[in-house]
């Protein structure tokens, strides 16, 4: 049941109880009780909402960067990820295999907001050795959903055998 | 002048959806539960190999049969998932949709006046395709009691001396039966003492909820009698491209690759391509598809309890079939009110055949969205219609 239901939700967290229990042939109660413990469990982490700032009056300008780092005695990858993510600014931190360490995705209002960030938080902590910063120019798709594009219409026809 | 038109042709009823269809086109503003297709785009890679064969300059005739990768890879899948055993080269032919090979298999084993056994309500081109082919369609009317299958008894009935054909229309579009291995054993006991042949359409076979779909021709003795015909349209999501294909005994399959390389030539190169793709890697696209829809069909028939209406639980293809016989219409006239009060186009089951008076066809390859959208439309008519009962 469980797996049904993420796989439900994973695209549209907003079915509610009642449609989701419809759908998966089960009863209200079963589907908040199971929701309830993924969340505890944070398997569930959030339901966040899917947001194309372009298209409104706030600008956000999106940054990656690729960040080299030499964990410390006592403080392995995940201490120096933690120091980081604790940023609010920081949208994900992944570890990564290859040439660098630390991918580090983090949104600001602007460039100079996300420089700031870079120069006075990120490459001063201790362990952080190197970063390289890459600005996103145009989001095309997140979460496995298009950016662009607008609302798709219906092509088929309304009627077939 | 001569009547340039044949008689036979003429005499053909049009299709009952094609009417329907341009009742619904003069209203602007319908929405609709009425298509027969998915709602699914094709799966990109499946689009992209498709693509890519064209900027490869792949824009030539292929073999009559289709090419030579894709029944292959038809073969296996026809293994793979059906545990049926084809050779590749001699017994799949790759067709125009499903659609073409429901036409050749007929064509290609019908003699004047050979009886078709034909269940009812089922899809729209048999009846005038067995026509065409001079062959005379003996209706076995389906009922809901039998939840919609065909049962040994209906079949045992409608076989004469002049019975040649069986047509095995399951998953069934409109009603979504399906039929189990038990439920074809008593089917394929009388196939055999008849020696009957069966065209067994399974366009729907990657659609059955609850179970794996049971081919009539994994019956021992039933190979050698069973043209399958399957294609891409239902289960990847491919209609416009037009692609499906026959599996069959060589003696027959090689009569309708006769019809089929003079009528047709071959299948569109493009689609070919795209499908060995579908074939190779899309099983997965599949069960995510297979997934949507069984949530859908929960859901409607959720929907159909809460509002009284009767509804048995199809377990294959992506249709409800609704009962709308407490309301004293005919399907014709509750679809045709339901599109001019609510502007919710559906189809009648008589479109069908006659058995599926009383009936409507409704289809979950809708989003969820649009399907509560429609439901919603619909409890509002049926409500009306039973406070002006009361
Ligand atoms: C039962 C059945 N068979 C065959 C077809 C024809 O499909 P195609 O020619 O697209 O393969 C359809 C299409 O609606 C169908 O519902």
């Amino acid at each position: 049941m469980q797996k049904k239901i993420l796989d439900a939700i994973s695209k549209n967290s907003r079915y509610s109880t009642e449609d989701l229990a419809a759908m998966l042939g089960t009863d209200g109660n079963v589907i908040e009780q199971e929701i309830k413990k993924m969340e505890e469990e944070t398997v569930i982490c959030g339901y966040p909402t899917l947001i194309n700032w372009d298209k409104t009056e706030n600008e956000k300008v999106t940054a990656l960067i690729e960040v080299k780092v030499t964990p410390q005695r006592d403080m392995g990858f995940n201490k120096v990820a933690e120091r980081i993510y604790k940023f609010d600014e920081v949208e994900s931190v992944y570890l990564m295999s290859g040439g660098f360490d630390l991918t580090v995705i983090i949104t600001g209002k602007s460039m100079k907001d996300v420089a700031r960030f870079v120069s006075e938080k990120l490459s001063t902590l201790e362990s952080v050795t190197s970063t390289a910063t890459y600005f996103v120019m145009k989001k095309y798709k997140e979460y496995g959903i298009a950016m662009t594009g607008g609302k798709v219409e219906e092509e088929r026809m309304l009627i077939t055998p | 002048m001569r009547n340039p038109l044949s008689k036979k042709v003429v005499e053909i009823k049009p299709s009952g959806i094609r009417k329907f269809f341009d009742i619904v086109n003069e209203m602007d503003d319908a929405i609709s539960l009425g298509v027969g297709e998915p709602d699914f785009d094709t799966p990109w890679h499946i689009r992209e190999e498709g693509i890519y064969s064209l900027e490869r300059g792949r824009t030539f005739y292929t073999s009559n049969a289709g090419l030579k990768e894709l029944k292959t890879e038809v073969a296996k899948y026809q293994h793979r998932r059906f545990g049926l055993e084809y050779d590749s080269v001699s017994e799949v032919m790759i067709t125009i949709g499903g659609s073409e090979a429901i036409d050749g298999a007929l064509r290609a084993m019908i003699d004047d006046g050979d009886e078709v056994i034909l269940p009812q309500p089922s899809y729209v081109s048999y009846e005038p395709c067995i026509v065409l082919a001079n062959g005379v369609p003996v209706i076995v009317e389906l009922e809901e009691k039998d939840s919609f299958k065909l049962t040994k008894e209906k079949l045992e009935a409608a076989i004469t001396d002049k019975t040649k054909i069986l047509i095995m229309p399951f998953p069934n579009n409109p009603t979504g039966a399906i039929m189990t291995k038990e439920d074809l054993e008593g089917i394929v006991e009388l196939v055999i003492k008849h020696d009957l042949y069966v065209i067994s359409d399974e366009i729907y076979s990657e659609l059955t909820y609850g179970g794996n779909h049971v081919s009539i021709a994994s019956f021992p003795g039933m190979k050698e009698r069973t043209i399958v015909i399957n294609g891409f349209s239902k289960s990847y999501a491919m209609t416009g491209w037009r692609l499906g294909y026959a599996c069959g005994p060589k003696n027959i399959l090689s009569q309708m690759l006769k019809i089929h390389q003079f009528a047709i030539m071959c299948a569109p190169t493009t689609s070919q391509y795209a499908a060995v793709e579908a074939l190779k890697n899309g099983d997965e696209d599949v069960e995510k598809m297979r997934t949507a829809y069984d949530q859908r069909r929960n859901f409607l028939m959720k929907a159909f309890k809460d509002m009284g209406l009767q509804c048995f639980e199809p377990f294959g293809a992506f249709y409800v079939f609704p009962c709308i016989k407490e309301f004293g219409m005919t399907s014709d006239e509750f679809a045709t009110r339901l599109l001019k009060e609510e502007k919710l186009a559906v189809v009648p089951g008589t479109a069908f055949g006659d058995s599926g008076e009383g009936f409507l066809r409704i289809s979950y390859a809708y989003s969820i969205d649009d399907l509560k959208e429609g439901l919603d439309r619909i409890n509002r008519f049926i409500t009306r219609l039973r406070e002006q009962k009361d």
